[in-house]
């Protein structure tokens, strides 16, 4: 069902998910599950609505915890680590795995504190105005931040308000960045803007994202992961799979499966 | 049928014009029916002015500065003030908020972050409703019981403690109710951002979804305060009444409620007019304390 | 290989050129960044020095959880002590008196001889006889402010007027009732008593406090109750039910009664059934104004007893086995706005199903 991943990145893997089922009570979102997601790269989740691929990407650091009846069988690999192991410290895993949301959601706090915010809770022992400018930098907005770094995060538009929450999920320098259909809520000129900041960001971090639009994929990811689902016997609703995993040019040029081909040429989804 | 040329009557034999007639049995009702609203509308407001006006005029017109800060008088004798039934007020009013906030709060935390409908959170939310139905003359009998007839403070009986407690009882479950209902209007999305850059449980609560719902929790306290504040039946046989100055928190205290009440039936006139003066001081604590939680909510809602 | 990846990807983007210079660029700096990677995860450079959590953070963590835990639990812990202490205070008297304490009427602490008849009566006239007269006007007044039959403001400034009436404490309108309004409607009272003077409920000549008076400032308290709450219930029916019901041409009050006020009819029982339950347990104002009689009378305009007056009346200065029965009529009034109250959210949780 799910192809294995290429030689040429196995060597240096981030994460790797080994047989993931994931349900919402009795009922499996996702099925079997097998991926190891390279580092340093960006890796893209395709799929059609409820393929289960933002519930994969969630998982990663495990954000389904806080789901009511959201549990996860097999193994999430990270830094030797299973993550679902009953020793580790949820929060633990989110300090090293950032994530930024498809709704940008600042806090009710001024544009400066939602950068340190978290790296105060992280423990962050440097210079915060340094920090802050840098996250600030790194993610593009400084700019339109500098001068008024006092004001409500509210107070930017939707798509700086975006970019601040990825200044604020760099800002405790995590080691993954995950990013959940980031720009979905965004016009097109801030979801230029965002995929820019990707591409500096790419330079220091691993970074999943789940996106809705291929061209996004293309234009963002080295590796491309498309997930499908379908109507299983006796199931109530659609179960979601791995389909095919890939560098983003074979996925897009040259997929191995009948159904990506359909899927990125359009005919469905 | 052709629309250019409309019918002079419908199929219900009515004339077809557009215009408004007064004469219509649908339009009379409707007339008389505004008509009765109007009334009862203005029967509603009629008492709060009257009110309004009685303990503004009866006891606006007794205020001076020896009034606030008098003892009252032994009975038969005139003069005097509510001195120590305004400070009395208010150091009741406080231990019960002291105990009142963080409880309600605590509870309204849990029920609303860390329950999962359970048995136990339905449980915790029917209590609360059936709690804040308790009449308050039975909080009154429940502190007196408990607090009061054992003498579990230092062997004192009434105290302003008790009060206190007994007053607590009554705020309990607006706070809890304000608190659970302002955190559920925190969108999820800002917890997640939180967790997001790895904050716990206890950070996300206390550093971003309070302060988010701080207004209508601030508001629903404000009112609780207020409510609490005018309270008489639990104080009667816990605070008891005091002529003297507060001695200490575990010793009876005198409070504006409990002195309208005394004050209202003794049949001197210097005792009535110190309940209408002690009314007029609470009832603008009180519509103060209301103004101002509009005020919270209005202000930072913009 | 780059360049034929691109070329190939047009087809699915042909504006990506922009793009393309980018990723070249990024390409180029792959190795540097993987080093810089590296580096980073290696705690010795980390200025951050809580990536791993100390235990005492967790503990925090824990800690709080069972506080609030507690804290909430702190609800139940204080109802069931109410419950349990007024049942142990009530269990001498009910021993001693049985049921029939609730269908007797002597108070006579000499002779210690206790029924509850004239309170329990009391407490049930005076709070369904005043949401009688309250039901209907505070309904009026929620129709009067949530229609458009007044500019908004207007309408705003009646429901703040309202609100306001709900925060004044009832020991002030208790002396407001005494000095101020039991005078002014003693001639009414007194009319009252010459024309229905052969009816048993107003037999007896007005004279100063009594029932009657109590039952009119209980109107006066549940009525900003029912108003805002039946307010409340008015503005949530949804505005395309107001909408379809004009739309087939009926009046303003076709709507109301025919639309509107079935959809919101729910809420409003429900508020109706709480005011209920507030009105019989009132002590404050009733108590300064009902006369707090140990004589049955049916007459309405006789001084009369609740449960509630009674227990503020004697409870400081009680002992004995009239602790106990005061205890006793205690638990009667305690079961009494139980019952109500959960029947209360029985009803909103009912009916509420239905739109």
């Amino acid at each position: 069902m799910s192809s294995p991943s290429p030689s040429s990145v196995a060597s240096d893997v981030c994460m790797s998910l080994q047989d993931v089922t994931i349900s919402y009570g009795s009922f499996e979102a996702v099925k079997n599950v097998y991926m190891d997601l390279p580092r340093g790269k960006v890796t893209a989740f395709i799929g059609p609505s409820g393929c289960g691929k933002s519930t994969v990407l969630r998982a990663l650091n495990r954000m389904n915890d806080l789901i009511p009846g959201c549990s996860l069988k097999g193994r999430v690999i990270f830094d030797q680590h299973d993550l679902y192991d009953k020793r580790v410290d949820p929060v633990e895993v989110r300090r090293r795995i950032g994530m930024v949301f498809q709704k940008p959601n600042p806090f009710p706090k001024s544009i400066y504190e939602n950068i340190a915010f978290g790296a105060r809770i992280n423990g962050y022992r440097g210079d915060m105005d340094e920090l802050v400018e840098r996250s600030l930098r790194k993610a593009a907005v400084w700019d339109e931040c500098k001068d008024k770094l006092k004001e409500s995060g509210f107070s930017l538009s939707g798509g700086q308000q975006q970019r601040l929450c990825i200044a604020r999920a760099i800002a405790t320098e995590p080691e993954v960045i995950l990013m959940d259909e980031p720009c979905s809520a965004l016009d097109p000129i801030s979801t230029l803007k965002i995929e820019e900041t990707m591409h500096e960001l790419k330079r220091s971090y691993t970074i999943m994202i789940v996106t809705h639009n291929m061209q996004q994929a293309v234009r963002v990811a080295d590796m491309t992961a498309f997930f499908n689902a379908e109507a299983v016997e006796g199931g109530t609703g659609k179960v979601g799979y791995l389909v095919e995993f890939n560098e983003t040019e074979n996925i897009f040029n040259s997929p191995s499966q009948q159904s990506t081909l359909d899927y990125v040429s359009g005919r469905f989804g | 049928m052709s629309f250019l040329t409309p019918p002079t009557t419908s199929a219900f034999g009515e004339r077809l014009t557009l215009h408004y007639d007064p004469g219509l049995k649908r339009n009379r009702f409707n007339q008389i029916a505004n008509a009765i609203a109007a009334f009862f509308a203005a029967l509603a407001v009629v008492p709060l002015f009257l009110v309004l006006i009685y303990v503004l005029i009866q006891g606006g017109r007794l205020i001076s500065l020896q009034l606030l800060t008098q003892l009252p008088p032994a009975p038969g004798l005139t003069g005097g003030g509510i001195g120590n039934a305004i400070l009395g007020t208010i150091i009741v009013t406080l231990i019960a908020a002291m105990i009142a906030i963080p409880v309600g709060v605590g509870g309204g935390v849990y029920l609303s972050e860390y329950a999962r409908n359970g048995w136990f959170s339905r449980f915790v939310r029917f209590g609360n409703d059936v709690l804040a139905g308790v009449p308050s003359i039975i909080c009154g009998v429940f502190v007196y019981s408990l607090i009061v007839a054992t003498r579990i403070f230092f062997d004192q009986s009434y105290s302003a403690m008790a009060g206190g407690i007994a007053l607590s009882v009554l705020m309990l479950p607006t706070v809890i109710k304000t608190t659970y209902e302002g955190l559920l209007l925190v969108p999820q999305e800002m917890r997640m951002g939180a967790y997001g850059v790895g904050a716990s449980r206890f950070v996300t609560i206390t550093r971003i979804a309070l302060p988010a719902a701080f207004t209508p929790i601030a508001t629903g306290v404000v009112l609780g305060i207020a409510r609490a504040a005018g309270e008489t039946a639990p104080l009667i046989f816990t605070a008891l009444f005091s002529p003297f100055w507060p001695d200490g928190v575990f010793h009876p205290i005198a409070t504006m409620s409990v002195l309208i009440f005394n004050f209202a039936i003794m049949p001197y006139e210097a005792q009535n007019e110190l309940a209408w003066a002690a009314s007029f001081v609470l009832v603008i604590m009180i519509l103060g304390a209301n103004l101002l939680a509009r005020w919270i909510s209005h202000a930072t809602r913009s | 290989m780059a360049a034929q990846r691109y070329r190939s990807l047009k087809a699915v983007n042909p504006s990506l050129n922009a793009v393309a210079e980018t990723r070249a660029e990024i390409r180029w700096n792959v190795h540097a960044d993987r080093h810089q990677t590296r580096m980073r995860s290696a705690p010795s450079s980390d200025a951050f020095t809580l990536r791993r959590r100390p235990p005492q953070e967790k503990l925090i963590d824990i800690g709080f959880r069972q506080l609030t835990l507690l804290l909430a639990a702190s609800v139940g812990i204080v109802l069931i002590g109410i419950f349990l202490t007024v049942f142990s205070g009530a269990k001498e008297a009910m021993a001693t008196f049985g049921l029939k304490f609730l269908t007797t009427s002597a108070w006579d602490p000499v002779n210690e001889q206790y029924g509850a008849l004239i309170a329990i009566y009391g407490t049930l006239v005076t709070a369904v006889l005043s949401l009688l007269i309250a039901v209907p006007i505070g309904l009026g007044t929620a129709i009067f402010i949530t229609e458009d039959l007044l500019p908004r403001r207007l309408r705003e400034v009646i429901g703040l007027l309202v609100e306001l009436l709900a925060a004044i404490p009832s020991v002030v309108l208790g002396l407001w009732a005494i000095f101020v309004m039991e005078p002014a409607i003693r001639p009414f009272l007194s009319l009252l008593h010459r024309t229905l003077g052969w009816t048993p409920f107003f037999a007896t000549a007005p004279q100063g406090p009594g029932t009657a008076p109590a039952i009119l400032i209980l109107v006066v308290m549940v009525l900003p109750i029912i108003t805002a709450i039946s307010r409340d219930a008015l503005n949530q029916v949804p505005i395309e039910l107001r909408q379809g019901a004009y739309g087939v041409g009926t009046t303003r009050w076709g709507a109301i009664f025919n639309v509107i006020l079935p959809a919101a009819v729910s809420s409003i029982m429900g508020g109706v059934m709480l005011s209920l339950g507030r009105a019989m347990g009132e002590t404050m104002a009733v108590t300064m104004i009902i006369g707090n009689s140990l004589n049955f009378s049916v007459s309405l305009l006789a001084p009369g007893n609740t449960i509630a007056s009674m227990l503020a009346n004697q409870f400081g200065e009680a002992d004995g086995i009239q602790v106990s029965a005061l205890m006793y009529a205690a638990v009667v009034l305690m079961i009494l706005t139980f019952v109500v109250n959960v029947m209360a959210q029985w009803i909103v949780r009912r009916l509420s199903l239905r739109y």
